[in-house]
């Protein structure tokens, strides 16, 4: 069960960047990121599981089972969503700047950086 | 095409240089030292019966004060960047009528919703759950009510006084548990907090308090940066 995890983990980050790299439509780049950044969530979960463990919540359901799950990289999950949201958001932004700028959304027409 | 050679290139670096990591992973049996620790002690150090919450707001807890502090700055950027030439732009925008369907199940559902966020975030020490996924919920209300309403406009006076208000007691109670107890910045036991009954609701010393706020602030933070969104491209 878990390498069916990780494996989808490892799957989007590599479409993740293969989408970076290869798509000329600034959205489809901004999806790319997101591809990325969730995809290495989930390695970071699943790298934490315990085989036969359950979430780490100490209650009486918990507690028969007896074994947890690692919290650290969930909660490190927690905080890498939230700043991807914001680096999503920021790219967003930054793209309906551009736009409204120059009326397209292809990356090949913004050369001002290009050398 | 020399450049199609190129992405299949780096894309396959990029395999190559995680396919250890793949091949070395085997599901483990049992916890590395700190997680263990955290299993063993979490719920006597800490009060709280979910150790990703206690891990998050107390013993990281300076991590999520960066972490806020990280989405607070992304949010400001967010409306000063989208609002700064506001003036040399006029621009109209076509509104398509609402439907009745989502009028009505707007007025239904935004309260049950910011309801549900409140009690995730109330019962984050608990349940699965916590600030950031109760802020979350919060803010999709208001994306209901901007799609219900186009003109539907944020108060800015709300928002900031929420988000600061909030901010600053976090920083408080963070300030209290370093001053008045074991010196310990964003510690939980605080006098006036007690630890109570695991599993109630009171309990945990300061980590309902602080996610309250949290989620508040989460919450406000959100809204603010899908109402800059909708804002930035209504009419003048």
């Amino acid at each position: 069960m878990e390498y069916i995890i990780i494996t989808i983990g490892f799957a989007l980050t590599i479409f993740g960047l293969y989408g970076i790299l290869s798509q000329k439509n600034m959205i489809k780049i901004i999806i790319g990121f997101s591809l990325f950044t969730t995809g290495i969530n989930i390695v970071m979960v699943a790298i934490g599981f315990i085989r036969g463990g359950t979430a780490p919540i100490l209650d009486e359901a918990g507690k028969e089972i007896g074994k947890y799950v690692d919290p650290l990289p969930q909660a490190l999950v927690l905080t890498s969503i939230v700043i991807g949201l914001g680096v999503t958001a920021l790219m967003l932004a930054y793209v309906m700047k551009l736009y409204q700028d120059k009326k397209s959304l292809n990356i090949n027409d913004y050369k001002d950086l290009k050398w | 095409m020399g450049k199609k050679t190129m992405i299949a290139l780096i894309t396959l670096a990029l395999a190559f240089v995680i396919y250890p990591l793949y091949q070395s992973y085997n599901g483990s049996e049992t916890l590395k030292d700190v997680g263990q620790y955290y299993i063993d002690n979490g719920v006597e150090e800490t009060g709280a019966q979910n150790l990703v919450t206690s891990v998050v707001v107390t013993y990281r807890g300076l991590d999520t004060l960066g972490e806020v502090t990280i989405l607070f700055l992304a949010a400001s950027v967010i409306s000063f960047f989208l609002s700064f030439s506001k003036n040399d732009r006029i621009k109209s925008r076509s509104i398509r009528s609402v439907t009745e369907i989502l009028t009505t199940s707007t007025q239904v559902l935004v309260p049950m919703i910011f309801m549900f966020g409140v009690y995730i975030f109330v019962n984050g020490h608990l349940t699965p759950g916590g600030g950031f996924q109760g802020g979350a919920v919060i803010a999709s209300g208001i994306i209901l009510m901007f799609l219900s309403n186009p003109r539907f406009k944020l108060s800015h006076k709300v928002i900031q006084f929420v988000e600061s208000t909030s901010g600053i007691v976090f920083v408080l109670i963070g300030a209290a548990g370093a001053l008045m107890m074991d010196g310990d910045f964003l510690s939980n036991k605080i006098p006036g907090f007690g630890f109570g009954e695991v599993g109630s609701i009171i309990s945990a010393g300061a980590i309902p308090v602080i996610y309250t706020f949290l989620g508040l602030k989460v919450g406000a933070e959100l809204s603010n940066v899908l109402g800059v969104f909708v804002e930035s491209q209504s009419e003048k």
